[in-house]
């Protein structure tokens, strides 16, 4: 899929050619908040341990440089070899030395958005390491050859007769049977031999505990545990942020965590990596990539508190009608929209943008992230940087020529109304971005201005 | 430069000024009547229930449910599924076990699950690579949310250790609910009343 060239509006316009999809994904996703409120309303203590939450992470942030260092300790400690990348290439890197010194060239891996991030797979392709996407709907997109468009569910965007079809040519189910239980069935079979004959498997990290060097890795599918506890070499790659203090605090992210995203009280399995099995090797992937220059900005460090629940992505009206893809970057919706444009602000300038600036992301938060006031600071940013996106700018310079202008403003008004009764299409056509995909309201007889002018 | 001391050097800096970790206190809930509360949500997750009297309850229901020519492992003291599957085995040996029978060390009636550490899984893919998996849990070992689990759980030490919640599930496939993803299929958890 090429997604190089085109801005969050090109592919949001792509997404939007097949309407009865996006009311399908709108309603999809919609329905997985409304499983999120019922959870968190049975919980008295909801925003308690979101304000919790936050102030842990709060406390995180501000001592990251030592708990880091204590996690190390205590991780070597318990045998687990730590390794440090200060970018994708050398997080990639890293992988590929401990494979090559152990002669593996096929690996099982589980859900990990930072290897999505650092383009991991291709790499390892590149290199002649097959790796195999084990979470089913990331074996899903793998098939397909497209990314993930949702961090917690990766094929959201996929009708199951599309994957009926991947699985037919892939792994020969009938043709036409979509059958979720029967193609869950022959995944589960196709996947079995993958664990049983892989001797290296890679898994992300969800919490990593400074206090006692243990790591957490959550699932419903029991993926990553079939392939760690498999292999002869389990790989784990964390970002920095992904450290909390004290054992004891998992209690509340794993309270937070699943209920934000699915609504279930808990995931399936909550593992805890704290030792190798005898003679079998843990390695932890400690990767910076960006993070400490976005703990440096101010403004937007917070969004290093993110624990990955896909909430923000659930609620967002933009994200539900535009897709995941639309975003062209690993992490898509709200928070991606900010962690984006640290990593590259020109290639990401137009997706602070894709906002309404609604608040629901932030108001779902379980870490009470200020998603939309950091989406609507970026877009100072990067016009002040230069990297405003060309609509935008076009539109910008439309409306302060218009502005400064009162005859301008009147005769555009008048010019506007008339358009707007006599050639409603007129209007809803490419040059007025705002217009796509909506219905154009009905124009009011006067301006404001001409109101004024009698009333005043 | 390494990378580490680069990382390290880079987060000192623009780490922001210290900030205190806070309270982490929360609403006792309602210590009443867990066992009905913990046996409500395993349901909800998909589990299936059972309240016995003890173990030799368990071993009957067992033997009455299971046919011969399956791979039964028991580490809940039933001499006839004793295997030796400790760190001298491969686990890939493990992958035509049918049905695997363990111990936990609590459950948890927030969200149903059990906490189980390594030795009383025998094998550490033990529980996710069985068809079905089967946990005695004493009735008095349940608490009642995260915060009294880690309580609990205090400072012990363990390899490994797994909070599990329910039969291995996805939704990966329009939001379709499917039970047994990669692991178990079925969860039951035998409540014992001694
Ligand atoms: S920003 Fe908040 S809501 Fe969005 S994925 Fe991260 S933790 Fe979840």
């Amino acid at each position: 899929m090429s997604t190089e060239t085109k801005d969050h509006a090109a592919l949001a316009d792509d997404f939007n050619k097949d309407e009865d999809r996006v009311d399908w994904h709108d309603e999809t996703l919609w329905w997985i908040r409304q499983k999120r409120d019922k959870a968190v309303n049975k919980l008295p203590d909801w925003e308690l341990l979101r304000d919790t939450a936050s102030a842990i992470k709060d406390n995180v942030l501000s001592n990251l440089s030592v708990y880091l260092q204590e996690f190390e300790a205590k991780a070597q400690n318990n045998g687990i070899i730590i390794h440090w990348a200060a970018n994708a290439e050398m997080h990639n890197k890293i992988v590929l030395d401990l494979l090559k010194a152990k002669g593996i060239r096929q690996m099982v891996k589980s859900k990990s958005m930072l290897t999505e991030e650092c383009h991991l797979n291709e790499y390892l392709e590149n290199n002649n390491i097959e790796v195999i996407d084990s979470d089913l709907g990331e074996r899903i997109v793998q098939l397909a050859k497209e990314p993930p468009s949702h961090i917690v569910l990766p094929c959201i965007h996929k009708k199951k007769e599309e994957i009926g079809e991947l699985f037919h040519l892939h792994l020969g189910t009938d043709k036409g049977n979509s059958d979720p239980q029967y193609l869950t069935e022959t995944a589960r079979q196709h996947l079995r031999n993958i664990f049983i004959t892989r001797r290296a498997s890679l898994t992300g990290v969800n919490f990593a505990i400074a206090q006692t060097g243990e790591f957490v890795v959550c699932t419903n599918e029991g993926n990553a545990d079939m392939g760690a506890h498999l292999a002869d070499i389990h790989i784990a790659s964390m970002g920095v942020e992904k450290i909390i203090p004290e054992r004891k605090h998992l209690g509340v992210f794993l309270r937070l965590l699943t209920r934000s995203a699915t609504g279930q009280p808990i995931t399936t399995y909550s593992s805890h990596y704290s030792k190798p099995r005898d003679s079998k090797e843990i390695h932890v992937i400690i990767v910076d990539n960006g993070r400490s220059k976005q703990l440096g900005r101010a403004d937007f460090r917070n969004s290093l508190k993110c624990i990955r629940c896909g909430a923000c992505m659930n609620t967002c009206p933009v994200y539900r009608r535009s897709g995941g893809h639309s975003y062209h970057n690993a992490i898509s919706g709200p928070i991606g929209a900010i962690l984006a444009p640290n990593l590259d602000m020109e290639k990401f300038a137009d997706l602070p943008f894709a906002s309404t600036l609604c608040g629901s992301c932030s108001n779902v938060c379980p870490v009470k992230i200020d998603i939309h006031q950091q989406l609507y600071k970026w877009r100072q940013v990067i016009v002040q940087n230069g990297y405003a996106p060309a609509a935008k700018k076009a539109a910008m310079k439309l409306m302060s020529i218009t502005l400064s202008s009162p005859f301008l403003y009147h005769t555009s008004g008048k010019a506007g109304r008339m358009v707007l009764r006599f050639a409603p299409f007129a209007v809803n056509n490419r040059f007025n971005p705002w217009f796509k995909q909506r219905d154009m309201p009905a124009p009011p007889d006067q301006s404001f201005g001409e109101w004024y002018a009698k009333n005043r | 430069m390494t990378d580490r001391e680069q990382i390290i050097n880079a987060i000192a800096a623009n780490q922001p000024a210290f900030s205190p970790l806070p309270a982490t206190h929360f609403t006792a809930e309602d210590q009443e009547d867990l066992a009905s509360q913990f046996a409500d949500t395993l349901t909800a997750i998909g589990s299936v229930v059972f309240v016995v009297d003890n173990l030799a309850d368990i071993h009957q229901h067992i033997k009455s449910n299971t046919s011969a020519d399956h791979r039964v492992i028991s580490t809940i003291g039933m001499v006839e599924y004793n295997e030796d599957i400790g760190t001298n085995i491969s686990p890939h040996s493990l992958q035509n076990v049918e049905i695997a029978v363990l111990k936990a060390h609590f459950g948890v009636a927030e969200n149903g699950a059990v906490w189980l550490t390594e030795e009383l899984m025998g094998n550490r893919v033990l529980p996710f690579i069985c068809q079905h998996l089967m946990i005695a849990l004493p009735i008095k070992d349940i608490v009642a949310n995260m915060h009294k689990a880690y309580e609990r759980i205090g400072n012990d030490s363990y390899g490994f250790g797994a909070f599990i919640a329910g039969p291995s599930k996805t939704a990966d496939i329009e939001q379709s609910l499917v039970m047994g993803a990669h692991g178990p299929k079925t969860m039951t958890i035998f409540l014992m009343r001694s």
